[in-house]
């Protein structure tokens, strides 16, 4: 008798901070439910007094609609060109180069792994104009080789990650290897890499999100309408009097909505390669 | 000392050497051509004036003795340090308070971690765009939610004074990062601690602020410093949020209302690519660069000092 009273005294104590949780997700849930919602309505509807969450009448056609009135397509095109490159820029560099800096005995080594924590201080307003003056001079504006380039020189952040999965990775692997006569090359790609997917998806899904995404870079140097991406796209609905939210939700739904899928899928390499980079501080 | 040096240097051979600059040569590239050509060259262009049609000319001191008395400079760092240290703080305590609640065991917790987590992820600019209709005075949510009790909501990104606050209650949304890194660090503090807290009878807020707090301690300070480091390169959110206001207007170079939310990177941002005074604008840069370099040193000397303070606690 005592027992269950203690037990329904420590489950009682919990209701609060269930009620907690609960609340707060639904505040932290709320913006992506307000998108669609909103996403779905007419504009009448949106704009109506008192304002209700859900809408009136449901409208699908606002989607297709958007994807009228801005180039959706097109920006969509433009976007995943963009991404792609950037992500097997990434992928190709950034295990070489963390390789380098866990797996092979050279001086720089060390250099290096503190002059990538150093570079990571630099403001990108700093380095922003001479760069934008470099590929203006090279005629290369409004192209997307100023996007993609860098992406083939690696991330601080994503070789971060690389470097501490191979330092994880036991040298008897490679000394064997080595034994059988094969190259740094060799060991690289048959042992080293094979055995690196986790991190490789880590650094994969989040170039991807970040290339997505990005806006600063398409800011400075695309300005011409049709090889604009959909970051900058998304602005089009943005009207000098007011603002076409209903188009505008469905567009940004649409461009959100790749982003959650990959993420939920690999949630965890997201989590794991945040926690990893970041306690290391 | 000398002996050790030269006992390593044994221990690398040529083909090695060659290997690991080989192996490394994509990020020494990119090192040479976006970052340190990139700086000097900045410095060199912060005492010229130019533009994208105008080599640069020298002129010396000009741009910093404008900087100095353009009233516009010191607004934008006020918004900005605004968002450094009430911004920074407000965020870290979100993200501790999230961690902490779901550093316990319950069911649907990795529901709870997603739905927290998620807002990261997605796109500034899809979600900055997403919050602007919420601040809508009048259709938006958030002042629909304060007037159901009662509360006549402002006009938050209408309002100068109350702009920024909009911005750091959209800020906290985004903690995700923090928050997960804030769990890790919490998951990390040994369970025996707090069993032994309990048995000396020690209440949950003693078990926070003796054991846990100083567990995570320079974990916190690191995210502070990286919070505020972020801070000052504040720039996507309200450049969005002009533009909305403005109406998407190709030539928009502005601050919003009573330039509240101009920040340090807008302003910097604007002289360069709307004004078009792009020396000025390298200037306005170094100066940013000396300060977030300071700043940096200072914060990891504080960081390492936690960390042995943390240590000799133990």
């Amino acid at each position: 008798m005592k027992r269950t009273n203690a037990y329904y005294k420590k489950k009682l104590k919990k209701i609060p901070v269930t009620i907690l949780i609960v609340l707060l997700c639904v505040i932290f849930f709320s913006p992506f439910l307000i998108m669609v919602t909103t996403s779905l309505k007419t504009n009448a509807d949106a704009f109506q007094l008192p304002v209700k969450l859900f809408p009136r009448k449901i409208i699908w056609d606002n989607y297709p609609e958007a994807m009228q009135k801005i180039p959706y397509l097109k920006y969509l095109k433009n976007t995943i060109l963009i991404t792609v490159f950037s992500v097997a820029g990434q992928l190709l560099s950034t295990p070489l180069i963390a390789y380098s800096l866990a797996k092979i005995k050279w001086r720089g080594s060390t250099f290096i792994s503190s002059l990538i924590m150093g570079t990571m201080m630099i403001p990108y307003t700093v380095t922003m104009i001479p760069l934008y003056k470099i590929w203006n001079n090279l005629g290369l504006t409004n192209t997307y080789l100023p996007l993609i380039a860098p992406m083939f020189c690696g991330s601080p952040f994503y070789i971060i990650i690389m470097r501490q999965f191979f330092q994880g990775l036991p040298n008897s692997l490679m000394e064997a290897a080595k034994i059988d006569g094969a190259g740094e090359l060799k060991r690289y790609i048959s042992i080293a890499l094979p055995l690196s997917k986790p991190a490789l998806t880590t650094v994969g899904i989040q170039s991807f999100i970040a290339a997505w995404s990005d806006y600063l870079a398409p800011l400075i140097y695309i300005n011409k309408t049709e090889k604009l991406t959909l970051s900058l796209g998304l602005q089009q609905f943005l009207g000098s009097f007011s603002t076409d939210w209903t188009h505008l939700m469905a567009a940004a739904t649409l461009f959100v909505i790749p982003v959650i899928i990959f993420f939920l899928i690999f949630q965890r390499n997201f989590v794991e390669g945040i926690s990893t980079s970041g306690l290391k501080a | 000392m000398k002996n050790k040096v030269s006992v390593n240097k044994k221990r690398y051979t040529r083909r090695d050497t060659r290997n690991g600059l080989l192996f490394a040569l994509p990020w020494i590239i990119g090192f040479i051509c976006f970052s340190i050509i990139p700086l000097f060259t900045s410095f060199y262009y912060s005492f010229t004036e130019f533009n994208p049609v105008k080599d640069p000319t020298w002129v010396g001191l000009k741009n910093f003795k404008y900087i100095f008395h353009d009233p516009l400079v010191f607004k934008s760092l006020k918004n900005t340090l605004f968002m450094a240290f009430v911004s920074t703080p407000v965020n870290l305590f979100v993200a501790l308070f999230l961690a902490t609640l779901l550093n316990r065991k319950f069911k649907g917790r990795g529901a709870a971690r997603t739905v927290f987590f998620m807002p990261s992820v997605i796109p500034m600019i899809a979600a900055t765009m997403v919050w602007i209709w919420m601040f809508d005075p009048t259709y938006g949510y958030i002042n629909r939610v304060l007037g159901m009790f009662g509360i006549n909501g402002p006009s938050w990104l209408m309002d100068p004074s109350y702009t920024k606050w909009a911005l750091v209650l959209m800020g906290t949304w985004c903690t995700g990062t923090t928050m997960l890194i804030c769990l890790a660090a919490l998951q990390d503090v040994p369970r025996s601690y707090y069993e032994a807290a309990e048995l000396d009878g020690a209440n949950a807020f003693q078990r926070f602020f003796k054991i846990t707090l100083p567990c995570v301690a320079s974990v916190l300070v690191y995210q502070a410093i990286l919070n505020i480091i972020n801070a000052f390169q504040y720039f996507t959110q309200v450049y969005v949020i002009i533009n909305a206001s403005s109406g998407g207007g190709a030539s928009n170079a502005g601050g919003g209302p009573a330039n509240s939310i101009l920040m340090y990177p807008l302003y910097l941002f604007n002289t360069a690519f709307s004004y078009m005074k792009m020396g000025r604008a390298s200037a306005m840069a170094w100066l940013l660069f000396i300060a977030v370099s300071i700043m940096t040193f200072v914060m990891i000397k504080l960081t390492n000092k936690v960390a042995e303070n943390g240590a000799g606690d133990e």
